[in-house]
């Protein structure tokens, strides 16, 4: 069966062009400090504002151009690419977690369990997100921590529900009742005959989900609430160009990190449909922003 | 059909009380007094004083004392004062919020009008180089920070072509006096040509910029949903008795796959409500996002509460709305039970 699924994923093309992006960023992220062409918290005050490469009066030695301070635009998105997409990742692998193990306990324990964690689910839902997220960090304090915290409050609840209604589906199939007939205990029909059915569905919302993440991440940054200065995430470095845009000297600056998340979100939407196509094709449109 | 209404309604009680508590733990849970954070602004003052203001905001009362005095007030439309402007946090935001809706009504059209002639192009041309461009595009707009998108239309439209203001909600001289908050509807009302096309300019690249995920997600939903309901019998039916394309698709096929398009449209109105503090920081637009911004940026929780308190309720409501609207629309639902 996962025979299957390889060939239908590797036979849409799309999903190919996802996957090769998001490697790339990654590469890009995990190699990050050997492979930066400038130390990217280092400024230059005679270098500000040069224009990109193939701009009028860039250089190559620079080409993306550098910002307010100096530094290198190319170096800095690059660092950048590491606080992002890590902070998407953790947040999305985090709420999978906790998102398998409630809906798994809450579909199959049922009773006031279930009441309890479906009731705490509709209550955030009932926030929308960035507010939520907001409101969080306004208590927290910034940093890369409280914002896993503040970000991973809600998240989990998709994969929750998700899981939920397919153990509800399974609860009754004929391997389950063989199971509980056997003498097996509620955690081991839960881990052991369960949680293997609920994998391919977790892991195509956990995928559809870091895009997400990694745009309430720049928003949250872009507003001022998320990673300080002069920690660098995509999100600070468009809101360091911010100011630069409107005078035309520096457009670069807050341009090249949106599509740099631009990219790295489609690769990862790209990536995440094709898998859903390939392992589960019955999972409706995960990918609403809320 | 009714029971099912009165069970929607019955659910959505205590969704709204869970928000009132979560709103209610996230400031008491908030490290530093607020009381200190008021009096500090004044200057120095005793602790004697502080004691006295506590006991009078009732900041000494037991937990669950203090939550059902805030249920009180939030009944009585009471949600406090703000430290920073030193005004009612309702009036604040009763003030703010016709900017808010303006714009996130504006968005939604505009979103609607570009995302279902395309859906219904995309999947009538199926597997058509349209096809593959609206799909194409409707992917890259999921993908774009509506932010940045804003940013790059201020790049293109006000900074270099010169032909859009790049802030605010409208501009100076042109008469325009505001009566309802929503100036569009005041520029209407008034039949001031000037201010129509004016604050028209305003509001263009903020909804286009907040409207491109909707947009994108709508244009989705009406393809699938259309080429779900093109292979009924019944739109066979229509073409087998001989009726033109077009009115097939009009009359039989779209007004079915309208349908869950119709319902997604509250959750996606909540969802630009949720996504516009961004987008009216960039465009300095003065509404409840700007508003939250500015009351996270200067600590101060009282507003910070009420703002969330709004928009959680307001979400609330929209998404009541969706599933009374789906039920309204599609007798299948509530016979059973509800929604899938």
């Amino acid at each position: 069966m996962r025979g299957r699924a390889w060939r239908a994923f590797r036979r849409n093309r799309l999903a190919l062009a996802g996957a090769g992006l998001v490697c790339a960023f990654s590469l890009l992220a995990l190699l990050a400090p050997w492979i930066v062409p400038h130390d990217p918290s280092r400024g230059d005050l005679a270098l500000r504002l040069r224009p990109p490469a193939l701009a009028a009066g860039g250089e190559w030695r620079h080409a993306l151009g550098t910002d307010n301070l100096g530094r290198d635009l190319l170096s800095r998105i690059i660092d950048g690419s590491r606080v992002s997409i890590s902070l998407g990742l953790v947040v999305v692998v985090l709420c999978t977690l906790v998102g398998v193990t409630l809906g798994l306990v809450s579909g199959y324990v049922g009773s006031w369990v279930d009441t309890v964690i479906q009731r705490t689910v509709d209550v955030l839902l009932a926030f929308p997100y960035l507010i939520l997220a907001i409101a969080l960090m306004a208590l927290f304090g910034p940093g890369f921590t409280n914002m896993v915290i503040a970000l991973a409050f809600k998240e989990w609840t998709t994969t929750c529900r998700i899981v939920r209604s397919e153990v509800l589906a399974l609860k009754g199939a004929a391997f389950v009742e063989a199971a509980r007939a056997s003498g097996a205990r509620p955690t081991r029909i839960l881990f052991r005959h369960l949680l293997p059915n609920v994998i391919p569905s977790a892991i195509v919302v956990a995928t559809l989900r870091v895009g997400w993440v990694v745009l309430m991440e720049a928003a949250l940054s872009f507003l001022g609430l998320g990673i300080q200065p002069p920690q660098a995430s995509w999100g600070t470095i468009i809101a360091d160009g911010r100011q630069y845009l409107y005078s035309a000297r520096g457009w670069w600056i807050s341009t090249f990190p949106g599509i740099a998340i631009f990219l790295f979100v489609l690769g990862m939407n790209l990536f995440g449909e094709g898998l859903r196509d390939a392992l589960d094709p019955r999972l409706a449109e995960v990918s609403l922003p809320e | 059909m009714s029971g099912y209404v009165l069970r929607r309604l019955g659910q959505a009680i205590p969704v709204l009380l869970g928000v009132t508590f979560v709103v209610f733990l996230l400031m008491y849970l908030t490290p530093g007094d607020p009381v200190e954070l008021f009096m500090g602004q004044a200057g120095i003052v005793s602790q004697e004083e502080i004691e006295r203001v506590r006991r009078e905001f009732g900041l000494d009362r037991p937990f669950v004392e203090q939550y059902g005095r805030f249920l009180g007030g939030i009944v009585r439309g009471d949600l406090g004062q703000s430290i920073i402007y030193r005004r009612p946090v309702a009036v604040l935001i009763g003030e703010r919020l016709p900017a808010t809706v303006e714009l996130t009504l504006f968005a939604s059209l505009i979103a609607l009008l570009v995302a279902v002639p395309a859906g219904v192009v995309a999947a009538v041309r199926r597997n058509t180089w349209l096809d593959a461009l609206g799909t194409t595009v409707s992917l890259l707009g999921v993908s774009l920070p509506g932010f940045w998108l804003g940013l790059v239309l201020i790049l293109v439209f006000s900074v270099t072509l010169k032909v859009l203001p790049v802030a605010g909600r409208a501009a100076y001289g042109t008469g325009l006096e505001r009566q309802t908050g929503f100036l569009l509807l005041d520029a209407m009302l008034q039949g001031n040509g000037p201010a129509i096309v004016d604050v028209l300019r305003h509001l263009v690249m903020p909804a286009l910029a907040l409207s491109a995920g909707m947009m994108a997600m709508t244009m989705r939903l009406t393809r699938s949903s259309l080429l779900e309901t093109i292979h009924q019998d019944y739109v066979r039916t229509a073409r087998a008795k001989g009726m033109p394309q077009r009115r097939v698709i009009v009359r039989h096929a779209l007004r079915n796959a309208l349908l869950p398009v119709v319902t997604a449209i509250a959750l996606n109105v909540g969802a630009l409500l949720g996504g516009n503090m961004v987008v009216e920081t960039v465009f300095s637009w003065p509404g409840l996002g700007r508003l939250v911004v500015e009351a996270v940026e200067s600590r101060d929780y009282p507003l910070i509460r009420g703002c969330v308190l709004v928009y959680a309720v307001t979400y609330v409501f929209l998404n009541l709305i969706a599933d009374l609207s789906y039920a309204l629309l599609d007798p299948r639902v509530g016979v059973g039970g509800g929604r899938k």
